[in-house]
C-alpha cells in the first residue's frame, strides 16, 4: 500500500478518510468551522461517482442520509453544533431503525448561535442521547488532522459494523488547523453484508425500515434489542491511550484538542519534577471507565480539563465514584487553554504529593 | 393487524399484487384505500413491483406498510421527501415515491417538498388532502377550508388569526423541476378513474427519467368532518374542488 504525505487541515482529512471508506453519499449544510468538510466532499463526491447534495438545512440532511442508509450505501453528513442540533430528530430515527451512518460534530461555542471558536459543549448532547428516546451513539473524539482521516475510517466500520449513528466529536480548532498526515493510496472497505437495505424486492419478500411499534410490548422489545447491542459495544469497543500513568500523582483527562494540549502541559510538569499523567478518552461513548478506575489505585488526584463548563468531568467522577478527588478546569464560549494555564492549575492542586 | 382472509380479500391479493390481502385500519369512508389501490394497480401494471422503494409517511397513513407488498421505509413527519431524495440518488433505477398528508407535506415538511421538487427530483409524490390531521384527533391542517370547524377550530377555521387554506401545487407547479402537477379527487367512481390516470402518468413521468411529478389526491375524512361517508363525498364535490379545482396544473 503506497501512502502520500500531504499537509491537509482537520476537515478535509475527514473527508478524504470518508473517501478511503468508501462513503458514497454525503449530504450537508453550510456551517462555520466546518466548511472546509462540505467542499472537500463535493469535489471528491464527484470524483468518486458518489453523490454530494447541499441540502436546504440540516434536517434535510440527515434524513436525506437516513434515506441513502436505508438503501444500503456508506453516508455521511457533517455539522457544527447549532446544525448538530437541527439533526438530532433525524438521529434518534436513525438509532431507532438501527441505520448505520457517519455524523461529524466539529463543535462551536454554544450555547445558542454562540461563536465560531472552538468548544466542547456538545459532550452530553453526544453522549447522553441528544434526541429523544433510549439510545447511544459510538463517539469518537480525534485529537489530530491524521486521527481525523484514521477514526473517520474506523467510524464507517463501526456504524456498519453494528448498524447504528458513529458520531465523530471535533472541534473548530480541529477543522481549521493544518498538519502533516500520512494518507494510505487506497484501502479495501470493510464489507458488511446489509440484508436489511431497501433495494428494491426483485427475487425477495418486501423489506420495511421503521420504528414505529405499536403492538403490545414490541417497543419495549424493540429497546432491550438495542440496550443488549451497547452493552456489547460497550466491552468490546472501548479506546483511550495513557501517557505517564504508572507513577503519576496527578492524571489529567482530556479528549480532542485539549488532551494535546494537556499532554503539552503533562510534559512541562514532568520537567518541574511533578508527577503527572494523562488519560485520553478515544471513544467518549463508550467511556473508558476500567481505564479510569484501575488509574485510581496509584493517583491521588484526576484534574479533568475541558472547553466547556464541566460535562466530561461528571463521568470520571461516576468512574472514580468518590475514590480519589476529582478536580475540572474548563474554559467556555470559545475559550482556548493554553499548556501554561494548565500547569499552573496543576501546581495550584497542590496535597497531591506534588 | 388483522390478517383474516376473506373472498374478497383474496380476489384483492389476486388481482393487485403490490397490496397486501389484509383488512386495514382506516375509518368507513376514508379515502386512504381507495389511493392505496390505485398505487398499486398503476405499480403493477407497469410491472415496476420490484423496483419500488416507497416512503410513508406520519399520520393516517404510517402504517402503509402493512399494507404494501413492496419495499418501505418510514420517514420523520415531513422529512419524506428528503429520505426520498437519499434513496432516488444512490438507487437511481429504483422507482421512488412518497405518500404523504397535508400536515407532512404543507406545513412540517414544507422545506423539504419545495427544495426536493426545486432540485427536480426524480421521483412521485402523492399528496393526499383531506383537510385535518386525522392521525391526531382532527386538527386544523394548512389546506382546512376558511370557517371549516375541526378540534382546534371549533368555531371554524379564522383567516385572520390562522392563515389561508395552503394551495401547495399551484406553489410547487412555478418551479422549473417540477414536471407534473395534477390535482384528482376519490369522491366518485368518475373521480377515481381520473385519479388512477393522474397516478399512473406520475409513475409514468419518473420511469421515463423526466423529473419530480406530484398528484393531489382530495381526499374524504367522514370521521374529523362529522359526516357521514356520503355527506363526506358530498363535500368534495360541493366545497373542497371548488377552493382546491381539480384537473391538471403543469405536464411537461
Amino acid at each position: 500500500m503506497s501512502k502520500n504525505r500531504v499537509l491537509m487541515c482537520g476537515n478535509e482529512a475527514c473527508g478524504e478518510g470518508a473517501v478511503l471508506a468508501g462513503c458514497k453519499f454525503y449530504a450537508g449544510y453550510p456551517i462555520t468551522p466546518q466548511n472546509e468538510l462540505t467542499s472537500y466532499m463535493s469535489k471528491r463526491m464527484n470524483e468518486t461517482l458518489g453523490v454530494f447534495i447541499q441540502s436546504e438545512s440540516e434536517t434535510s440532511a440527515i434524513n436525506m442520509v437516513f434515506g441513502a442508509s436505508a438503501a444500503g450505501v456508506r453516508v455521511m453528513t457533517s455539522s457544527s453544533s447549532p446544525g448538530i442540533s437541527l439533526k438530532q430528530e433525524g438521529i434518534s430515527y436513525l438509532s431507532a431503525c438501527e441505520l448505520p451512518c457517519v455524523i461529524v460534530n466539529m463543535q462551536r461555542g454554544g450555547p445558542g448561535l454562540g461563536n465560531i471558536a472552538p468548544s466542547q459543549g456538545d459532550y452530553f448532547q453526544s453522549v447522553k442521547g441528544g434526541g429523544h428516546g433510549d439510545y447511544k451513539l459510538i463517539v469518537l473524539a480525534p485529537a489530530s488532522v491524521q486521527d481525523m482521516l484514521d477514526l473517520t475510517i474506523t467510524a464507517f466500520d463501526l456504524a456498519d459494523k453494528y448498524r447504528m449513528p458513529v458520531l465523530i466529536l471535533g472541534d473548530g480548532l480541529l477543522g481549521q488547523m493544518m498538519e502533516p498526515l500520512t494518507i494510505p493510496s487506497e484501502i479495501e472497505p470493510k464489507h458488511y453484508d446489509k440484508p436489511w437495505a431497501l433495494t428494491g424486492c426483485k427475487g425477495r419478500e418486501p423489506r420495511v425500515i421503521k420504528s414505529l411499534l405499536l403492538a403490545d410490548g414490541a417497543l419495549e422489545e424493540h429497546n432491550k434489542h438495542l440496550q443488549e447491542k451497547f452493552k456489547i459495544i460497550k466491552e468490546v469497543e472501548v479506546y483511550s491511550q495513557s501517557f505517564n500513568t504508572k507513577d503519576a500523582d496527578i492524571i489529567i483527562v482530556a479528549y480532542g484538542s485539549v488532551a494535546r494540549i494537556a499532554k503539552a502541559a503533562m510534559t512541562l510538569a514532568r520537567a518541574k519534577g511533578l508527577k503527572v499523567g494523562l488519560i485520553r478518552p478515544i471513544t467518549l461513548w463508550p467511556f473508558p471507565d476500567k481505564v479510569i478506575q484501575e488509574a485510581c489505585a496509584r493517583a491521588k488526584k484526576f484534574l479533568v480539563v475541558e472547553m466547556s463548563a464541566g460535562q466530561m468531568v461528571e463521568d470520571v467522577r461516576l468512574a472514580v465514584n468518590g475514590k480519589v478527588e476529582v478536580d475540572f478546569y474548563g474554559r467556555m464560549g470559545g475559550g482556548v487553554p493554553g499548556e501554561g494555564e494548565i500547569l499552573k492549575h496543576i501546581e495550584s492542586l497542590g496535597g497531591a504529593g506534588v | 393487524m388483522i390478517q383474516k382472509k376473506d373472498t374478497a380479500l383474496k380476489n384483492a391479493e389476486a388481482s393487485v399484487k403490490s397490496l397486501r390481502a389484509v383488512e386495514h385500519h382506516y375509518c368507513a369512508g376514508c379515502g386512504h384505500g381507495i389511493i392505496h389501490r390505485l398505487i398499486c394497480e398503476a405499480i403493477d401494471e407497469y410491472g415496476i413491483r420490484d423496483r419500488v422503494i416507497a416512503v410513508a409517511p406520519v399520520g393516517c397513513a404510517v402504517i402503509a406498510y402493512e399494507y404494501w407488498n413492496f419495499d418501505v421505509t418510514e420517514a420523520a413527519h415531513g422529512r419524506t421527501p428528503a429520505v426520498a431524495t437519499g434513496i432516488k440518488r444512490v438507487r437511481p433505477n429504483n422507482i421512488v415515491f412518497t405518500y404523504q398528508g397535508d400536515g407532512d407535506l404543507a406545513a412540517i415538511g414544507t422545506a423539504e417538498i419545495i427544495h426536493a421538487a426545486n432540485r427536480g427530483e426524480n421521483i412521485t409524490v402523492i399528496f393526499v388532502n383531506n383537510g385535518v390531521y386525522g392521525m391526531t384527533g382532527g386538527q386544523m391542517a394548512p389546506t382546512t377550508l376558511a370557517g371549516q370547524k375541526t378540534s382546534t377550530t371549533m368555531e371554524g377555521r379564522s383567516l385572520r388569526r390562522d392563515g389561508y387554506p395552503l394551495k401547495i401545487l399551484e406553489m410547487l407547479a412555478v418551479l422549473p423541476g417540477v414536471k407534473y402537477v395534477e390535482r384528482v379527487a376519490v369522491n366518485s367512481s368518475h373521480e377515481v378513474l381520473r385519479a388512477k390516470r393522474a397516478i399512473s402518468k406520475a409513475f409514468k413521468m419518473q420511469i421515463d427519467g423526466k423529473g419530480f411529478s406530484i398528484v393531489e389526491v382530495l381526499s374524504m375524512c367522514p370521521t374529523y368532518w362529522g359526516m357521514t361517508p356520503i355527506q363526506a363525498s358530498d363535500r368534495i364535490k360541493n366545497d373542497v374542488a371548488i377552493f382546491y379545482p381539480l384537473g391538471v396544473i403543469k405536464s411537461c
